[in-house]
């Protein structure tokens, strides 16, 4: 295998993303909103109201119910205002940071393969003397690289906000809590690979980067299948539970890559965008 | 000269469709050769099969002494290939498109850097060269896609309908880029063209296909006695001639196709008996005023000979 090759597909690919408005933007927006604007948001409304309203919030009352011990005893110190933070940006809003890796994953993914065979430059491509696996892991990691930066990138300025935000809560820095660690470093990449094995295996069927895309942003149902977990009670990313999570995300990217790489083949490819 | 293509009885099946049918043909180090044939008649699929691309399902192909089915990333690394459509990345200047494709044929930095000031010279490309691809004419997407088909100083190079979408302005340039570089570097070109005009500018050599096999291969002149054995002369006569049908009895013609009493086209064995003809037609009276021999474009050759295979196909001549 050779690396220089796999170097400069990953290079041409992510060269081609910076110049994909679409692309970008999701690069930018999205981590934008869901790790600035959103916690900004919620850190000035309990600043200036000093207000802990939302602990009376049912959702929030069933999730303290259900609290695991090792959680409950490290919020036991807590006051209310500092609690409704703690809940909400600590735990309710973790899940909504894996939307980001899923999401890049996929869109530069999709970009990558499926955007290839719609602007036809994917026959000239195989017509290389690159090898199909070298041709699948530049690609594979022109979409994995990034979405896992930007997802890392994405933390540092969220546990900022959250810590210069919050300093007048709480007082000193607070963030990030230890359940964040397997979050952001076992979870976060597990979800990237997975947004690029699922949109690979999506890309040989459609024809089109937009088609891929949509198609592959049905992902974000296992994010959103977290909210609701957490905010029923049914399952807290607690350190062992994000463990065991990344564990399976792991498992079922590596079922998802297998499968790609075997359909990534110069024939199948050919036939694909010959059909 | 060697071989350096060499296929024998090739067969490829897309599922149950038999896309090339017992396709044996080589190519000659330093040859210009062409596939010609209608749309569908396996000339991508044969480029695709001598490039290791598709599985062949029969025959054998040696392409520089390799096997497709085997080596075919060493003869991808050897030869260029241009595409029926450029195929560039539009988002990606002229000289990061050459830049990519070089390093992915195992070319290092400085190789590649010299090669590509060479060939955007050479195309014509220099004060473009750092300009998106995207924002080039047809042309000159063209010639940065062949300066890309020859980056690697391949011995050997397809080319699939090179020309094919440009205008006739372009696609001039495009076939005299073809045949000077050709010439400079020596390469053996297979040309795949249902451009007629541009395979007997271009081609030493041509197969005509049809339906996946071979209909005709040879020489223009070769390709030309197959459909008229003969050679043929345009005369034009000074006055009106009765005596028309008496040209068939002067030795050394073969047919005549008469347009009116004073211009008639004259099958003739070969070029040794013009001269006799000529002596025959004084003999009858004839006042010739111009005698012209006629070469049968290739434009001809090809549709008479695609014409007869499919009267063949359904049930022979009239």
């Amino acid at each position: 295998m050779n690396w220089r090759k796999i170097r400069i597909i990953a290079w041409k690919d992510i060269l081609e993303v910076r110049q994909n408005k679409s692309v970008l933007i999701s690069m930018v927006m999205v981590p934008l909103i869901i790790m600035v604007v959103l916690p900004a948001v919620m850190l000035v409304v309990v600043n200036t109201t000093g207000s802990a309203d939302a602990l009376n919030d049912p959702d929030i009352q069933m999730m303290f119910e259900r609290i695991p011990p090792s959680i409950a005893q490290m919020l036991g110190d807590l006051n209310d205002a500092q609690l409704s933070v703690a809940m909400i940006l600590g735990f309710l809003f973790a899940p909504m940071f894996l939307i980001m890796p899923l999401m890049l994953s996929s869109s530069i993914a999709a970009e990558s393969f499926a955007g290839e065979r719609e602007r036809k430059t994917l026959e000239a491509l195989l017509y290389t003397a690159a090898t199909d696996t070298e041709l699948f892991i530049g690609k594979a990691l022109a979409a994995f690289v990034p979405a896992v930066l930007v997802s890392l990138v994405s933390f540092i300025i969220y546990t900022v906000v959250l810590n210069v935000g919050g300093y007048p809560i709480f007082g000193y820095v607070w963030f990030p809590l230890d359940t964040w660690y397997p979050l952001v470093f076992w979870v976060m990449p597990a979800f990237s690979a997975l947004g690029v094995g699922a949109t690979v295996l999506i890309s040989a069927k459609v024809q089109t980067f937009m088609g891929a895309y949509q198609a592959s942003g049905s992902l974000v149902i296992l994010v959103l299948g977290l909210v609701v977990g957490q905010a029923s009670g049914l399952i807290y990313l607690s350190v062992w539970v994000g463990l065991v999570l990344g564990f399976v995300v792991w498992l079922a990217a590596g079922v998802l890559f297998f499968m790609a790489i075997q359909q990534f083949n110069r024939k199948t490819l050919l036939y694909q965008s010959a059909h | 000269m060697g071989k350096i293509i060499e296929v024998a009885r090739l067969q490829h099946k897309y599922g149950d469709f038999q896309a090339i049918q017992d396709l044996s043909f080589d190519v000659q180090q330093g040859e210009v050769f062409g596939l010609l044939g209608p749309n569908g008649a396996g000339k991508t699929t044969t480029v695709r099969l001598l490039n290791g691309m598709f599985e062949a399902s029969g025959g054998s192909i040696s392409v520089m002494g390799f096997d497709p089915m085997k080596s075919g990333e060493k003869i991808r690394e050897k030869s260029g290939v241009l595409t029926e459509t450029p195929a560039l990345y539009e988002r990606l200047t002229a000289r990061q498109n050459l830049r990519f494709f070089g390093v992915l044929a195992g070319m290092d930095d400085q190789q590649i850097e010299r090669r590509s000031h060479e060939l955007l010279e050479m195309f014509d490309l220099s004060h473009r060269a750092d300009d998106r691809a995207g924002t080039f004419s047809k042309g000159m997407k063209q010639r940065l896609a062949l300066s890309r088909a020859w980056l690697t100083n391949p011995k050997l190079l397809f080319l699939d309908e090179p020309t094919s979408g440009l205008d006739p302005e372009a696609a001039a340039q495009v076939r005299e880029l073809i045949a000077d570089v050709r010439q400079k570097e020596g390469t053996t070109v297979l040309i795949c063209t249902h451009n007629l005009d541009e395979a007997q500018r271009l081609c030493d050599r041509l197969l005509i296909m049809r339906q996946g096999s071979t209909l005709a291969m040879g020489t223009l002149p070769e390709l030309r006695k197959l459909v008229s054995p003969g050679m043929w002369l345009e005369v034009q006569l000074l006055s009106p001639f009765e005596k028309m049908d008496q040209i068939r009895t002067i030795t050394g013609v073969l047919s005549l196709d008469v347009h009116s009493s004073q211009s008639v086209k004259i099958e003739v064995e070969s070029e040794a008996t013009i001269p006799q003809i000529v002596s025959g037609l004084v003999a009858l009276g004839a006042l010739i005023l111009r005698l012209q021999p006629q070469e049968i474009p290739l434009e001809q050759v090809y549709l008479q000979l695609q014409n007869n295979n499919h009267k063949g196909h359904n049930g022979g001549a009239k």
